[in-house]
């Protein structure tokens, strides 16, 4: 269990020196029982209490990273179990499997699909995280030509090299040097072997057990051979596995600090042959707990499905997603075009910019910091008012862009056009319709 | 160190609702654990999903899920007879689009009329939807609730703007009940406590948290399903117990993923997958959240949806 300030406090030199920062020893130690200070920032503990508060004030998670660099993907450190208690920390990465079994040509494209995987959604840049390159040959020679064309497609992506032979894992290691790759495929029978080659690669490893239990010895095991970073593969490979095997490690890592568990997860979503079976798999994955998701295919529908939900199931339950306030060009609006406003929820921005282009009518849309509320909670909660619209559009000077002063505002806050038109003068208001899906033929009609 | 398996167990448990009658009836709910945590409690109920059916064709469903039903969508009885026989539904969802003033403002006695006859023709539990516009609701609502005297079938949806009306139209029939409310727990909560303060058995209600599409406010519903069947189970709350639906196809087949060619955005893929991937991934996720029932649309995305169901109860290794 997680140490309390008190009991921390007990461990702590007790001179109040202030080195720390804290005006107390005390003080410091509630802050590090609440995990908002590091244990270094004293430089005077002792050694002994240095290993105790080093194992307690660890996150119930380790961090690890996978991959190295601008492409690095941060994993651990989740601290809840469901997303409504806070906001969940690290979103998964999606690893897409290369075999060695396939022709070289073959492996290049699927490389090269998940290396262009990339796409901006609501702000934010998403794709396919790493390349997850097995071993099914069981060939070392084989596997050696599939890292070494990963290393020269893909550079920059992360990469989880499977296998479990000790031989072929050290030479292909060999292609990731400074990357932090995962070696993964440590079982009953190779661990000594494997801890040794993810050492001396500075790799993480990845372990492949057959069920918790002997999960629970293999990291154990681990760790006395001196590996620190890990990820857990229980071994489950159904839905029903996943979601319990997630849940136990998940729970046992938060609820009881229990540190064999305290790794990230790797889940495997793979169905051959059934890529929509897969994605559904890969989203209880993404929803129950995973940090690595391997997956078997990477089909650009498949991959906006994914990434969407991640981004949806990993947003801040209290800060909504929101867009930057500004005035946004759709098409090439002229000085003639409409101009509306709404507000800064991604949601809101994202369905009404799409019927935009939709109507295909070049518009200006204005979009208006409102914390990333909606148009109706942002009104029910004043911060979408006549007064703030007023001042945006003054201050954003688009006036000047525009041959006509004329605000068109949602149908749904129709209520405040008088009092815009007062706020704002010479502009005349103009109220749309209630739904975006609306907005096509409101434009057109006005087109016309 | 040993490992001893974390388990949560819980004073509360869902009502097991039953829908339609004979051997095609269907029992949702029933577990005391979160959904599919069969592994630490009781999951007795499966969850079922209903094909959408509506009482005019779907000229605004997009091609991909139009085409699926283009020889049978011109006749709601013809339509709900494919679902049952050919795709084998669980369940029929009728939803009375027709019946919306914008949209062909059908009567609710010809609205009855079609009720009657979907139920002679098919055995599955029927689902009765309005039109989701609240006053016209109230009396299509009435009259198809008379139309399933007897039937136990399903009818809904009850708001706040209407509830009252349309709970005692279900409960002079003999029909279970949808309560839905506006993605808050506590509006949720509220609309079932003035229901059942109407008489109404909260054993026969099934709530409506709001549905949502995955990236368009999927995360809402998602967490306040969470935290309804949380509540329901760990606090023992109830008014919470009532089994949840998700109406997946209706928000899902109208939001631009659905719809916008590949052409347009080469970025997103092929268009049909999609569709059926946007629709089978919002619905999955609803299950894993705490849906029991689902409504939705395209046969790929449901039969996805059921292998999905059917892997919680496999080991494969
Ligand atoms: C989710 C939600 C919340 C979330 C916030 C989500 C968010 N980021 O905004 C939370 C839970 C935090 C919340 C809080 C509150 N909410 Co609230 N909330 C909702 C809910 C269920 C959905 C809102 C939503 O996401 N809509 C989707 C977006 C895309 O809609 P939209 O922004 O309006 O955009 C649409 C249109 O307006 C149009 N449009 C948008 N821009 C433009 C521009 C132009 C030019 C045109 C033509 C069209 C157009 O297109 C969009 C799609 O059709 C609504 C109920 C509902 N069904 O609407 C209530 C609702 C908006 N909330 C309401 C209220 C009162 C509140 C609270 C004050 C109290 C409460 N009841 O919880 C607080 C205030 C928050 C605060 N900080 O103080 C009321 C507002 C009542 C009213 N008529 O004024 C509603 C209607 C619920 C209700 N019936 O009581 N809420
Ligand atoms: S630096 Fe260490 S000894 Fe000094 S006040 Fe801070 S905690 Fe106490």
């Amino acid at each position: 269990m997680a140490l309390t300030g008190v009991e921390i406090f007990k461990l702590l030199p007790k001179t109040n020196c202030k080195k720390c920062g804290q005006p107390t020893c005390l003080a410091f130690a509630m802050k590090l029982a609440q995990r908002q200070v590091s244990l270094d920032q004293c430089p005077d503990v002792s050694e002994e209490a240095k290993q105790k508060l080093g194992e307690a004030s660890a996150p119930p998670i380790r961090p690890v990273s996978l991959g190295a660099g601008a492409k690095a993907v941060k994993m651990g450190e989740e601290m809840v179990l469901f997303r409504h208690e806070k906001k969940f920390v690290n979103p998964c990465a999606f690893a897409v499997e290369i075999k060695d079994t396939l022709s070289a040509a073959d492996a290049a494209r699927k490389i090269e699909e998940a290396a262009a995987s990339e796409i901006d959604r609501v702000g934010q840049k998403l794709r396919v995280d790493a390349l997850f390159l097995s071993n099914d040959s069981g060939d070392a020679a084989k596997f050696l030509e599939l890292a070494k064309l990963a290393a020269a497609r893909a550079p920059e992506m992360p990469v989880i090299v499977s296998t479990t032979s000790p031989d072929a894992a050290e030479a292909s290691l060999g292609q990731f040097a400074g990357k932090k790759a995962v070696l993964y495929g440590a079982n009953a029978g190779n661990l000594q072997a494997m801890a040794e080659k993810a050492k001396a690669a500075k790799a993480t490893l990845g372990i492949a057990a057959k069920d918790i239990d002997e999960l629970c010895e293999l990291t154990e095991k681990a760790k006395a051979l001196g590996i620190e970073d890990m990820v857990l593969d229980s071994g489950a490979r159904s839905a029903g596995e996943i979601l319990r095997d997630n849940t136990y490690i998940r729970r046992a890592a938060l609820k009881k600090n229990f540190k064999p568990l305290g790794y990230p997860v790797i889940t495997f979503a793979n169905r051959p042959g059934d890529t929509l079976l897969e994605a559904l798999v890969a989203g209880l994955a993404v929803e129950k707990y995973a940090s690595i998701v391997v997956l078997g295919t990477a089909e650009k529908w498949k991959n906006l499905a994914l990434f969407s939900l991640r981004q949806n199931i990993y947003t801040d339950p209290q800060v909504p997603m929101q867009v930057q306030q500004k005035i946004y060009k759709i098409g090439e609006p002229g000085p003639k075009a409409p101009f509306m406003i709404t507000t800064n929820f991604s949601l809101t921005y994202f369905i009404v910019s799409g019927e935009v282009e939709n109507s295909k009518v070049p518009c200006r849309l204005a979009v208006m910091d409102s914390e990333g509320l909606s148009v109706l909670t942002a009104w029910a909660a004043g911060k979408f008012t006549a007064s703030k619209i007023a001042q945006f559009i003054t201050e954003s000077g688009v006036e000047g862009e525009l041959e006509q002063k004329e605000l068109i505002i949602p149908g749904y806050v129709a209520i405040l056009s008088g009092a815009i038109e007062d706020k704002l003068a010479g502009w005349k208001i103009t109220v749309g319709p209630r739904e975006a899906n609306g907005i096509p033929a409101f434009l057109k009609a006005r087109a016309v | 160190m040993p490992f001893t398996p974390p388990k949560d167990s819980f004073s509360g448990k869902i009502f097991e609702v039953g829908i339609g009658r004979g051997e095609k009836a269907v029992t949702i709910g029933g577990e005391n654990v979160m959904p599919f945590h069969g592994f630490e409690g009781s999951a007795p109920g499966k969850p079922a999903v209903a094909f959408e059916v509506q009482d005019i064709p779907p000229d605004d469903w997009p091609d991909t899920v139009k085409e699926v039903f283009k020889d049978v969508s011109g006749d709601p009885v013809t339509w709900a007879s494919y679902c049952q026989d050919s795709l084998g539904a669980d369940a029929i969802a009728l939803r009375l689009a027709g019946t919306h003033p914008d949209r062909g403002d059908i009567s609710a006695e010809q609205a009855a009329e079609t009720v009657k006859k979907v139920l002679d023709a098919v055995k599955v539990p029927l689902i009765i939807l309005g039109s989701n516009h609240a006053e016209k609701d109230t009396a299509v609502l009435v009259r198809a609730a008379e139309a399933a005297k007897g039937t136990n079938s399903v009818i809904g949806k009850a708001q706040e703007a209407n509830y009252k009306t349309i709970a005692a139209a279900a409960m002079a029939n003999g029909l279970k009940l949808i309560a839905m409310s506006e993605l808050d727990i506590n509006l949720s909560k509220q609309l079932n406590i003035l229901i059942t303060q109407m008489g109404f058995d909260k054993e026969k209600l099934i709530t409506d948290p709001m549905c949502s599409a995955l990236s368009y406010g999927l995360e809402y519903t998602y967490s306040v399903m969470e935290r309804i069947k949380q509540a329901a189970l760990a606090q023992n709350d109830a008014v919470l117990q009532p089994p949840m639906l998700a109406d997946v196809g209706m928000y899902v087949w109208k939001v631009k993923e659905t719809q916008a060619a590949e052409a347009d955005l080469p970025e997103w893929g092929e268009l049909a997958g999609r569709g059926i991937a946007w629709e089978a991934v919002t619905a999955s996720s609803f299950l894993i959240s705490g849906a029991e029932l689902l409504i939705m649309r395209h046969p790929a995305a449901v039969s996805a949806v059921k292998k999905f169901i059917a892997e919680f109860s496999m080991e494969v290794r």
